[in-house]
């Protein structure tokens, strides 16, 4: 479902770039205003979900337990799948961000032998959602070069390892490269995976085709349809530090590249990527598993209309007597107390 | 109503089983299909009016008017967003999924039907098509684009449909890079669809019991006592032991309470032997409760206000037989409940202590604030301190592997107390399969109130995982005996077994200590726990013979 | 149960990464790199005109000069012969650095500013 679609919106955004930023010559639009107010609906879309999410509670205290919970003294427990501590829960949640370790967990269902089915390891979601999302963070990080001056010693660092192959001039960044064809990878899946293809709607296939004309446009700059890197940096610093200019000459290619990320940061706060937020508010993953230990406290408890232990011996008295179970009150002791309440009447 | 169907013979179902073919055409387009022995029986009006829940009406879910009251679309919308604002787990979980697609074929229901409405992505998108549409701006206007839907009565019914065939075990959890809980998301459904008085007769029939009558089986407090008396026979019968235990007494330092289960049927009776014959043997001061006579909780299985208003109980005759702490019997949601919730739905009573084992002297620092042991830690507790005489020979005619329910493993993170039970009490003790076992483990297929004669066919295939890996350990080491501490898999296993794998039978763990434990005084055992003669101790006379 | 702090204080460390580039440019002015192609040997040109086009130059001075590098290194070759058909000795020292002889304001300028680090002077002494 909608793959066509989220294909023929990318390529329309590209078109929108090349027509306003290289025909109309709006360059100051594509170059100042939209990278501004992507920004700005970026911080501002980001931070009102994650504050919408933090303004609703967690009325229970519902980790997923992966491993063996803390009780007797004798037993070893998981404190990383079924931590006890606030320290514990921090390990938890930050090998699940930086190593997405639920998703190394994943298996495969296939129909085995005999028609059974049979569960295998794999590792290739894992392996592709990593190398997207870690090639993506340090080409993030590259373009540090372009908002600080002079470039950040982390620009410098990245540079050493991102290029070490040193093929091509200027060399090759691997990320970059890697970046497109994780994307890519991800989006074939998608494809060709029927469970994953079947599910799919086009708020997933947009972002990845987006990511992609990111990436390449990204690399067709620094290696192909060069444009004039100065210049470039000139108008990201007018932008970093709010005297925005737009020097001449810069390639079109540029502001496609510029309007896409705009796009993407734009439409961020508003799709499936607020999981950057997402991941650390989730109640499955960030409470430890301490709920006999620790009583949680439901932020909106209310009342509730329940069935007394004295409606119930109510209803059974006679019954609990003639089988021997105590009773809070006598049958005896009840008819004298009817009595009297007749005698006041 | 619509008739029970049989299921299909085991081979039919494995055989049109295939993991690569999806439905044609978009799964918003495909319409739900009622397929009988799929879903349960609508509830009758009687549960509902007996804890005053809305719209009780005569209904069958197979009619096509569920007979909703008219502005039927206006509660759920309200009610769903009352939800949102109430739960982090709902909204964040309606936002953040990215569809990757990881938790798909993670869930039993899906690996037994092939049915990709089953996976759980899927699952939460019926929903979750309903939260784009009404609750966020892309939805409004893209509508379709933005994956959006209306809310139908079509849609209503399927959200209804599937929401029945999920058993909240968490399995899709464990797999999602966000921990994602398809167990959140069916709740809040199932909250939803009973706003508008559409539960099962096999889930409200419980409720409505345990609430008046303090248990699911609506035990009245003499036959209670009848019933654990009778087991009391058998016991005697067994050991020549007789076991005189106490009813709501006060003053009793030990409140027990086990899921009504073990204490009506076959094989979660001789469970309830195995604790009568332990605590007697401790010569533990506990009492058993008519009143708080249900560890279970199908009101879980209807809403949250419904589990918390059956849990009362617990605390409540806790607080008025002034016990200092309660033991709690093998189940497996019931755990879930008591760890996760039950301390938050109620104050535990100022008469509670932090629980310590009268035997051994251990603190259960890990329920110092809920007050509540499970009786496996308080077993291997015991056996730790070698303060049980065990004859594990006793079971040697069984090869046991265990099966991790779904709410204590995923849901308390209980995986190495009964491992050493067993292992203390049992010489033939082998694993299933590592990814069906532990936090991977595999829903019995019928968890969450979906135990009922009607669904039948859903019931066996969505035990098929299950079932699977124990056929696996029953051809490959002869596993004979499938042990477990949850009241639902004793009550559904059996007959999985018997679909699946004929040759094993099911128990709980404490039967296997009943059967091992020497009690002081006891006659020689020549039977087990189930009056059948024990292999290897028969009757002197007949070996002569 | 809100875990309001955490939150927040999670919300800062985002913003603290997100407007680095802004609280980082605080207050600074940002200059251009002027490259100073003012020395000595470019006055004496008549015709101020480099191996190839300036625009050439400016975008694949890179790629050329590695390819000067290959040719006269690897094969051997010492004369390159430019789109206008002149011809001229390959060598980084004594062609490009005679007139450009000061690498501080004509090579490192535009380099630093772009954070780039070529490896010609790993080999190459710079005067």
């Amino acid at each position: 479902m909608g793959v066509w679609f989220s294909f023929w919106v990318v390529v329309g955004l590209i078109l929108v770039a090349l027509i306003g930023a290289g025909l109309l010559n709006l360059s100051v639009i594509f170059g100042v205003v939209f990278p501004y107010l992507a920004l700005v609906v970026f911080l501002v879309g980001l931070i009102y979900r994650v504050v919408q999410w933090g303004k609703t509670p967690v009325p229970f205290h519902i980790p997923t337990t992966c491993g063996q919970q803390k009780s007797l003294s004798w037993i070893k427990y998981s404190k990383l799948e079924s931590p006890a501590t606030g320290w514990e829960v921090f390990l938890r949640m930050f090998l699940e961000v930086v190593a997405f370790r639920s998703l190394f967990r994943n298996l495969r269902t296939e129909m085995g032998p005999g028609f059974r089915p049979v569960y295998g390891s794999s590792k290739w979601l894992w392996l592709g959602g990593i190398a997207f999302h870690y090639s993506f963070l340090i080409v993030f990080l590259r373009h540090l070069r372009f908002f600080t001056q002079p470039p950040s010693k982390l620009v410098s660092i990245i540079d050493s390892f991102d290029g070490f192959l040193q093929i091509g001039h200027p060399h090759l960044q691997l990320t970059g490269v890697v970046l497109f064809f994780a994307a890519l990878y991800l989006f074939l899946r998608r494809l060709y995976i029927p469970q994953v293809r079947y599910i799919s709607l086009p708020a997933d296939y947009f972002p990845l085709l987006l990511i992609m004309g990111i990436a390449g446009s990204g690399i067709l700059m620094r290696y192909f349809i060069k444009t004039d890197i100065t210049k470039v940096k000139e108008l990201t610093m007018g932008l970093a530090t709010f005297h925005p200019k737009v020097p001449e000459g810069i390639g079109v290619i540029f502001y496609v590249h510029i309007f896409l990320v705009s796009v993407l940061f734009a439409y961020f706060p508003f799709s499936k990527l607020v999981h950057l937020g997402g991941v650390f508010l989730s109640p499955t993953r960030n409470l430890a598993n301490n709920s006999r230990m620790k009583r949680h406290i439901n932020p909106w408890d209310y009342p509730v209309k329940v069935h007394t232990y004295e409606e119930y011996e109510e209803e059974f008295r006679e019954k609990m007597k003639m089988a021997g179970i105590p009773v809070e009150k006598d049958i005896e002791e009840e008819e004298t107390e009817e009595k009297e309440q007749e005698e006041k009447e | 109503m619509a008739k029970a169907a049989k299921p299909p013979k085991p081979e039919e179902i494995t055989k049109t089983l295939d993991y690569r073919k999806t439905p044609k055409g978009p799964w918003i387009d495909t319409k739900v299909e009622f397929r009988p022995g799929m879903y349960c029986y609508g509830t009758r009006p009687k549960y509902l009016e007996e804890v005053d829940m809305p719209n009780p009406r005569e209904w069958s879910t197979s009619d096509e008017d569920w007979k909703l009251p008219e502005n039927w679309k206006e509660i759920f919308l309200e009610g769903m967003e009352d939800r949102l604002r109430k739960h982090r787990s709902f909204r964040l979980f309606m936002d953040i999924c990215v569809r990757c697609g990881a938790c798909a074929d993670k869930c039993h229901f899906y690996i037994g039907t092939g049915d990709p409405k089953n996976m759980p992505v899927l699952r939460a998108e019926l929903l979750r098509s309903i939260y784009r549409r009404y609750f966020t701006t892309g939805g409004k206007l893209l509508k379709r684009t933005a994956g959006a839907r209306e809310l139908t009565e079509e849609v209503f019914k399927e959200l209804w449909y599937y929401a029945y065939q999920c058993t909240e075990c968490r399995r899709c959890s464990v797999f999602c890079p966000y921990g994602i809980d398809t167990a959140e998301i069916t709740i809040m459904v199932r909250e939803l669809v009973n706003l508008l008085g559409c539960n099962t007769d096999w889930i409200m029939g419980p409720v409505a019991n345990c609430y008046h009558k303090g248990n699911h089986l609506g035990l009245e407090p003499h036959t209670i006592q009848s019933n654990i008396e009778m087991m009391c026979d058998d016991i005697e019968e067994i050991t020549g032991i007789r076991i005189e235990p106490t009813f709501n007494r006060k003053g009793a330092e030990i409140l027990f309470v086990t899921p009504s289960g073990d204490l009506f049927a076959v094989p979660g009776v001789y469970t309830a032997m195995g604790y009568l014959m332990l605590f007697h043997e401790l010569g533990l001061d506990y009492t058993w409760s008519t009143y708080a006579s249900e560890g279970g909780n199908f009101g879980f299985f209807t809403s949250l206000e419904m589990a918390k208003r059956l849990y009362y109980k617990v605390y409540a005759e806790a607080e008025r037989l002034g016990v200092k702490f309660i033991i709690g019997g093998e189940c497996g949601h019931m755990w879930r409940l008591w760890h996760q919730y039950l301390a938050t739905f109620w104050k535990p009573p100022e008469n509670l202590e932090t629980p310590k084992s009268p035997i051994t002297g251990t603190v259960f620092e890990h329920a110092s604030a809920s007050k509540v042991v499970h009786v496996v830690e308080f077993t291997a507790d015991l056996i730790r301190h070698g303060k049980l005489k065990l004859d594990p020979s006793r079971n040697d005619h069984l090869r046991v592997t265990f099966h991790d329910s779904c709410n204590t493993s995923r849901g308390m993170g209980f995986f190495e107390e009964p491992r050493y039970v067993i292992k203390n009490v049992c010489n033939h003790f082998y694993e299933m399969p590592e990814n069906t076992i532990r936090e991977k483990t595999f829903c019995c297929g019928s968890g969450s109130g979906l135990n009922a004669s009607e669904n039948m066919e859903l019931r066996m295939r969505g035990g098929l995982p299950r079932a699977n890996a124990v056929r696996y350990v029953h051809e490959k080491y002869g596993v004979n005996m499938l042990a477990n501490v949850c009241a639902i898999d004793r009550a559904a296993l059996p007959t999985l077994m018997q679909y699946w794998v004929p040759g094993v039978e099911v128990c709980g763990v404490h039967e296997l200590v009943g059967n091992a434990l020497v009690m002081t005084g006891e006659k020689k055992r020549t039977m087990d726990l189930r009056l059948e003669p024990l292999p290897g101790f028969e009757e002197e006379e007949e070996e002569e013979e | 149960m809100y875990d309001g702090g955490k939150i927040i204080t999670g919300i800062v460390i985002f913003l603290l990464f997100a407007l680095f580039p802004i609280y980082s440019n605080f207050g600074k002015t940002y200059k251009p790199p002027k490259p100073d192609l003012n020395t000595p040997e470019i006055q004496k040109m008549e015709v101020k005109k480099c191996v190839e086009p300036k625009e050439y130059m400016r975008a694949e001075h890179m790629k050329l000069l590695v390819d000067w590098r290959d040719a006269a290194l690897r094969e051997g070759k010492r004369t390159y012969i430019n789109s206008r058909g002149e011809s001229y000795f390959i060598s980084l020292q004594n062609t490009c650095m005679r007139c450009h002889s000061d690498k501080k304001k004509f090579c490192d300028e535009c380099h630093k500013h772009a954070g780039v680090s070529p490896y010609c002077w790993d080999c190459h002494f710079a005067k």
